[in-house]
């Protein structure tokens, strides 16, 4: 930056707080994500499963305490020794006791415990037949275009009066006048058209190339209608039971029908709440789950399978160019990002559709920002493949610095992702 | 260093003006204005108009491309997955390689479902994980296209039942007439068992062993001189005293992975422990281990038994008596004067053909109290296992109609053997002919009926190429062919009914006493019950009498000779459809897709009238790919080929290499294409034809050749002048035992004399450069190249190219210095080109030294390549716009660019066809089929046209080894990761890893050689992370002149 001038350089580093600093907090939406990551096998929000349903929760037992929250969630076994209410629900639940998660960080839970909140208040609100009520966004544009025009032509208006007002005065001091130049031809008028012309031709043909096989939104129809709300949604099944790639590798692959199977061979119909289109037409359940059974080779009748099936030709939706190395091991297990954080709410998904652009300035934005799981302080919490990163351990000792991001151990290297 | 003068080529040895031409135009294409067209504009070269008007034509097609909808694309899971296999995540299966009797240990690399990549297998104590060029080429011979893909008859095709029922018919109607099963060495006791039942089942039948390049001279004296058929393990970890007569046993000879691992335990040397062991190589022409050898002497082809006799009578006491040259007489005496000293730790080995000179070689050993000590007869290598004599028979005995059916397996004698019309000619005297073979070769297309056989990565065996080191072969991959394993046709033809997979399964269940442990053997790949210790063999002096009368009547040679040579590349020639093959360069004289006949310089001058101590011969020799054709004559066999001049040669003798010039019975390209590959086409001359029969064995020296010039030339593709320092050869560095002994501490000073006014060791990194020092926090990867362990073989180059999809360029684009290798192995010749003995070889991997201060880097107007805070040098393809900035700038000249588009990866076809850069070989467009793209790694971009490339330090490999170690919570170890040259070397002469930790095998090497360790070019600061660890020879001098006095030498370094 050759440019030192204080001012500028405050703006343009409040410009940069502003701009990030929200990004920087745990939203519910994560919170969502971590639960149906740890909780959604035993727990659901109004249902009781495994262990209790969870809406209203706080109001209940010694919850109101988050500390107290805090200690139970990281070592269950431990809070139950002195506390009656878990004892109790214990009994109730079969004596079955909730796992441990000592990895959630405090910061996870409250974001958790926030979108139980939010869930659970949603849930009687929602209107029936799944219509979802899109909210009225406050878009201004329309109205910041009308505005420009209305000023255009006032300007335009303006210009000519001005021009016919000079020539009046002119005529009247007997100044030669030339000859009056139509708009249309007139230099001025012509070179500021290009000119706008341009920028705008400019700004499109720009932003089209940079989008040149990106398709975020894309939304294609798939050969079965396989909802992702009803599977991870409403059913809570969780990603890695059929996308188990993505714990092991680059790809998180698409399950095999014989996955699909493994529940199929005894739900053979399907008895939830309706399913519709995007086009708003409605979806038969039960013949979709009958055309897995075809690719599948399975008889439901004789409960056999009969035939080899064949593969099913889904439409890929996520697709990086060839010249891009991702691996989803990486992000999942190394990382420990969320599935949801590039995939969007998936669980929320019928049809599934991309969430983001996919593009190299999205990656690097999550690298800048990111940090990594870096050995504390006492050596014990977080990855040991961090701990040969001795500068940084330094730093963080004398307080230099609070976190390791993933650029700070090079992720915004290019042969990070591109050889 | 600085007054020992290292040279590449002989226009460099004279530092000719067109050499200084030729480096300073580094690319020597020129864009024209006007196109030169002369009314053919398909032929004419591109001009700069006519680059405008592409570029505008592009830009028009990206646009209307761009309005068009992105195509669908599928994603089809299994149906049923197996459970061991994860789309993108690499399986590794322990199996063997197998080419005749050779067998190697192997690991195959299996992505989704193909084998793409070859690793030695570590388990194997034998081979310890060391592989060949040919064996980490062989994955790509399993996608040949030239491949028989279904069983034939009389020429057509046939379903398998028809031709097992056609087989069985025409084998039962023989009546009387024998059925003999002709194939290469068997070394696999399971195999072997299947033969013995098949013999069994036609009765007066037999098995014939046939190996193309053959030991059964060696074989022969083994059982005149100890009783046993067979040959010994040779431990040359175990010799002080190494002598080799013309045997290439660090490349080619019986087995050059063992022997190379063995030879160079002795050749790392430190200040705590300064001894070497002595290499002295008698030989004809240069060979690779020749190149290695510590001290050097050439004679003859014929002379060969005479300094057998003569170090025989030398190490008994006698005098040196019946050699003529002077030089070669004190040789022979100071060698068996070290021999002698060296009692019980000295070992000599030969590699004539020629049983009687063997024996004299037997009792050498004998003499020099080898027998038990470095000849080791607990353990007997298996790997050749063919008689000469018995072949011959057969032949004799299907001339005169006493065949009745012959079946070949796996050998090609219509191609490899010396009197290859005779054996064709015989063949049609047989009733029944049955090829059991992997394509439509030369003999194969002979037989009546034809059975392809599997790939070994399709199939199921074993392999014992040593005795008591086992190696398994599990299949990799189904097979992609309507193919058959020979095992198993030769059950189904003995009436029986069980698989060979059951057979085999069955025959290690029972040998190994379970299932369970027959499962664990599989999975490790190895079966191992050598016992331990060394033993002797009972030596029958009486033999050797005999043999020295045999070889001094021996007839004398003429006024020149020919010997023939296998290299490290080509071998026998059956991997010759083998593009990676084709394109590895020789070892000494770095040409690739020909072979050629090597001449000496004083042969050059006196014959071919190119004196190379002229500046303008030298010229027209070096920077013309034109080289003379000449034609050599022996009896009654004759053929051209280039010559090329190569120092260090015996000045009366030529060498041809084996294994070249296939060519189908037709005679046809079209035809040899299909039938043999397309890679073979034009590829040398059959040099086979030569080899003669002297009655008991075939011999590989022809002691009288004519040789005539043809007067035209023929264009040889070599690639050692393709990329010039620019003078600045002091990047080897070379020193004598002696100077080493008197100061450990020689390089180390010399470079702490050159890098003081710039901060001296300690500092050079800050103070050399205004640029400044970057912290490399986390992971620094390095390499370390030893010299001394380093033999040229090539191994590293191949598995590169595998590994990271490095292209295959061909003949032409080689002939106009548009080689991609991204590691080179390159070869400094010094001392005088007139005096064979004087000349010493350097080879040296050069590859991306990964410069912390890189030169390419800061001149990329677009930021292509850049540092990684790990060490890496990147070169990122998806932003090359291919200003080729970066290679002039590289002082190293290791950045290779994509002038067409060689791998098939552009949108635009015409990038292939009728590129700007002329029309590509045959060979390069069959590296583009479906099928051979199969071999490509998924990991690494397949480069397009127009980008630059370069060694990327196996990223992809790096990268999967940390993401390991952070998947399993630890800290990263040398285990998680390598590189792929690394790997394959078998005698260890690269080691790659973290030196941030300090306990990695590439710290420890670094922290221990510090005294031989170095930069290239260390003073232009570039703070490369590739080190050299420089060689150090066990003789009076390494180079042209005896390092005297470190200061002295400086003062030239600094005028340089």
């Amino acid at each position: 930056m050759i440019d030192q001038r204080p001012g500028v350089k405050a703006l343009i580093s409040l410009f940069f707080i502003l701009l990030f600093s929200s990004a920087s907090t745990l939203l519910a939406q994560d919170g969502g994500a971590i639960f149906q990551q740890n909780c959604a096998a035993c727990h659901s929000i109004n249902k009781d499963l495994t262990g209790p349903k969870l809406a209203g929760f706080e109001d209940r037992g010694p919850w109101s305490d988050r500390k107290k929250l805090y200690e139970w969630i990281h070592n269950p076994a431990k809070f139950m020794q002195t506390d009656p209410y878990t004892q109790q629900l214990k009994t109730q639940f079969g004596n079955a006791m909730m796992t441990g998660f000592p990895q959630l960080s405090e910061a996870e839970i409250d974001a958790m415990v926030d979108y139980i909140n939010k869930a659970a208040a949603a849930i009687p609100a929602a209107p029936a037949g799944g219509q979802v009520v899109v909210k009225e966004s406050s878009d201004n544009s329309i109205l910041y275009g009308v505005l420009t025009l209305i000023l255009a032509v006032v300007a335009l208006i303006m210009l000519q009066v001005n021009s016919n007002l000079k020539k009046l005065a002119d005529d009247k001091e007997g100044v030669r006048s030339q000859e009056p130049v139509p708009f249309y031809r007139n230099k001025a008028y012509i070179a500021m058209l290009t000119l706008i012309l341009f920028v705008i031709g400019g700004y499109y043909i720009v932003k089209g190339a940079i989008g040149l096989g990106r398709s975020q939104n894309y939304q294609p129809e798939q050969p079965i209608f396989y909802s992702h709300k009803v599977h991870a949604g409403n059913n809570q099944i969780s990603c890695l039971y059929c996308h188990g790639g993505a714990e092991n590798g680059k790809h998180a692959n698409i399950p095999s029908a014989n996955t699909c199977m493994n529940c199929h061979m005894t739900i053979s119909e399907y008895t939830g709440e309706k399913l519709f289109r995007e086009d708003g037409t409605e979806v038969d359940g039960t013949a979709e789950i009958h055309k897995l059974y075809e690719h599948a080779g399975w008889d439901p009748a004789t409960r056999s399978y009969t035939g080899p099936g064949k593969p099913i030709e889904w439409v890929q939706i996520h697709s990086l160019p060839d010249h891009v190395y991702f691996n989803h091991s990486q992000h999942v297990v190394a990382g420990q990002v969320q599935c949801q954080t590039c995939h969007g709410n998936i669980q929320e998904m019928d049809e599934v559709h991309q969430f983001a652009d996919l593009s190299m300035g999205w990656c690097i934005n999550c690298h800048r920002e990111s940090k990594v799981n870096f050995v504390d302080a006492s050596g014990e919490k977080g990855n040991q493949f961090y701990s040969i990163y001795e500068k940084f351990h330094d730093e963080i000792k004398s307080g230099k610095r609070d976190s390791v991001t993933v650029s700070d151990i090079g992720g915004l290297e290019c042969q990070k992702c591109h050889y | 260093m600085a007054n020992k003068k290292y040279w590449q080529s002989f226009s460099e040895f004279n530092e000719s003006e067109a050499f200084e031409k030729l480096s300073a135009d580094e690319f020597k294409e020129e864009l024209t204005v006007e196109p030169q067209t002369n009314g053919d504009v398909e032929s004419s070269g591109p001009s700069r108009r006519d680059f405008l008007k592409y570029l505008g034509f592009s830009t028009a097609a990206a646009a209307i491309a761009a309005s068009c909808e992105i195509p669908i694309k599928k994603a089809i899971p299994f149906v049923n997955k197996p459970q061991d296999i994860t789309p993108g995540v690499a399986d590794y299966y322990a199996t063997t390689y197998v080419a005749g009797g050779d067998a190697i240990p192997i690991v195959a690399k299996v992505r989704d479902g193909r084998p793409i990549k070859i690793e030695g297998n570590l388990l194997s104590s034998y081979s310890e994980g060391g592989t060949t060029a040919k064996v980490q080429a062989s994955v790509l011979d399993l996608y040949d296209t030239s491949r028989q893909r279904f069983p034939m008859a009389d020429g057509s095709a046939i379903a398998w039942e028809q031709l097992d029922q056609k087989v069985a018919e025409a084998l039962g109607g023989l009546g009387s007439a024998p059925v003999v099963l002709l194939t290469g060495t068997v070394n696999s006791p399971s195999s072997r068992a299947v033969i013995q039942e098949f013999i069994a089942r036609y009765p007066g039948g037999r098995h014939v062993q046939y190996d193309a390049i053959s030991y059964s001279g060696l074989i022969a004296a083994n059982e005149a001189s100890y009783g046993k058929k067979a040959i010994p393990r040779y431990r040359f970890d175990k010799a002080s005293v190494i002598v080799s007569l013309g045997a290439d046993f660090l490349g080619t000879w019986l087995d050059p992975v063992r022997f190379q691992r063995d030879y160079s335990s002795n050749r790392r040397i430190t200040p705590a422990n300064p001894t070497l062991s002595k290499h002295y190589q008698f030989e004809s022409a240069l060979s690779m281990t020749g190149a290695n050898a510590d001290e050097r002497f050439t004679h003859r082809p014929s002379e060969t038994g005479a300094v057998a006799i003569a170090l025989l009578n030398a190490v008994n006491g006698g005098a040196v008596t019946g050699i003529a040259s002077e030089k070669l007489k004190n040789g022979i005496e100071k060698v068996a004067a070290d021999l002698k000293a060296a009692n019980g730790s000295s070992l000599v080995v030969c590699n004539s053909n020629n049983p009687h000179i063997q024996v004299i070689v037997n009792a050498i050993n004998e003499a020099i109290g080898a027998n038990g000590k470095t000849v080791d007869w607990s353990t007997l290598l298996q790997t050749k296992q063919g008689l000469d004599s018995e072949f011959a028979s057969l032949v004799s005995d299907m001339e005169a109609g006493r065949v009745g059916a012959l079946i070949v397996n796996d050998v090609n004698p219509a191609y490899d053997y010396h009197d290859a019309k005779r054996f064709a000619e015989a063949l049609k005297k047989c009733k029944v002919s049955i090829a059991l073979s992997y394509k439509l070769d030369e003999t194969a297309d002979l037989c009546k009926y034809s059975a392809p056989v599997h790939h070994f990565l399709e199939s199921w065996g074993d392999a014992e190429p040593v005795s008591g080191y086992t190696s398994m072969i599990q299949p990799t991959i189904a097979p992609l062919f309507s193919t058959r394993q020979y095992q198993d046709s030769l059950l189904k033809w003995s009436g029986s009914a069980t698989s060979y997979e059951t057979y085999f399964r069955d025959f290690w269940t029972k040998k190994l006493g379970g299932y369970e442990t027959y499962a664990k053997a599989l999975q490790e790949g190895v079966v191992e019950t050598a016992p331990a210790g060394l033993s002797t063999a009972i030596f029958n002096a009486a033999a050797t009498g005999a043999a020295v009368s045999a070889v001094e009547g021996l007839p004398k040679g003429g006024a020149i000779e020919l010997a023939l040579y296998e290299n490290v590349a080509m071998g026998d020639g059956r991997q010759a459809n083998n593009p990676w093959l084709q394109e590895l360069p020789d070892p000494i004289t770095k040409a690739v897709w020909d072979n050629y006949a090597i001449v000496s310089p004083k042969y050059g001058k006196e014959v071919l009238g190119i004196d190379l101590s002229r500046q303008r011969d030298a010229d027209n020799y070096e920077v013309h790919p034109d080289k003379p054709v000449v034609s050599i004559k022996a009896g009654d066999k004759e053929i051209s080929l280039p010559a090329l001049i190569i120092p260090g040669m015996n000045d009366d003798t030529i060498a041809i290499a084996l294994g070249y010039g296939r060519r189908s019975a037709s005679n046809d390209d079209e035809d040899t294409a299909k039938k043999i590959g397309r890679a073979v086409v034009g590829a040398g001359k059959n040099a086979f034809v030569f080899a003669w029969f002297n009655g008991t064995t075939v011999e590989r020296a022809v002691a009288d050749v004519a040789v005539s010039k043809t007067g035209q030339t023929y264009k040889v593709a070599q690639n050692q002048t393709h990329n010039s320092y620019e003078g600045r050869t002091n990047v080897v560095k070379e020193l004598t035992l002696e100077e080493f002994k008197a100061n450990p501490n020689t390089i180390l000073d010399e470079r702490a004399h050159e890098l003081k006014p710039w901060g001296g060791l300690e500092n050079f990194e800050e103070e050399g450069s205004p640029y400044p020092v970057y912290d490399h926090p986390g992971p620094k990867w390095g390499m370390s190249i030893d010299l001394n362990s380093c033999f040229g073989c090539g191994a590293c180059v191949v598995a590169c190219s595998a590994e990271n999809n490095v292209p295959v360029v061909g003949k032409n684009e080689v002939l106009r210095f548009h080689d991609m290798h991204w590691l080179r192995i390159d070869r400094y010749f010094s001392g005088n080109p007139n005096d064979p003995e004087s000349i010493q070889t350097v080879f040296q991997p050069m590859l991306c030294q990964h410069c912390d201060n890189a030169p390419c880097e800061n001149v990329c107007p677009v930021a292509a390549t850049s540092h990684s805070s790990e060490g890496i040098n990147q070169m990122i393809y998806n932003r090359c716009i291919g200003t080729r900035y970066c290679a002039n700038n590289c002082p190293y000249k290791v950045r290779r660019f994509n002038w067409a588009d060689y791998t098939g990866a552009d949108s635009f076809k015409s990038n292939q066809q009728i590129s700007g850069v002329g029309a590509l070989n045959d060979a390069v467009l069959m590296m583009n089929d479906e099928l051979t793209r199969m071999v490509l790694n998924p990991d690494v971009t397949v480069r397009s046209r127009g980008v630059m490339e370069k060694c990327s330090f196996c990223i992809q490999r790096q990268q999967e080894g940390k993401l390991r170690a952070k998947k399993e919570n630890r800290p990263l170890a040398d285990s998680d990761s390598s590189v792929a040259c690394a790997t394959a070397c078998p005698a260890d002469a690269i080691i790659f890893g973290n030196v941030n930790d300090k306990s990695s095998m590439v710290s420890k090497v670094r922290a221990e050689n510090k005294n031989r360790l170095y930069y290239a070019l260390e003073q232009i600061h570039t703070l490369p992370n590739v080190n050299y660890l420089a060689k150090v020879r066990n003789s009076a001098t390494a180079g042209d002149i005896v390092r005297k006095d470190v200061n002295a030498s400086h003062s030239a370094t600094e005028s340089h």
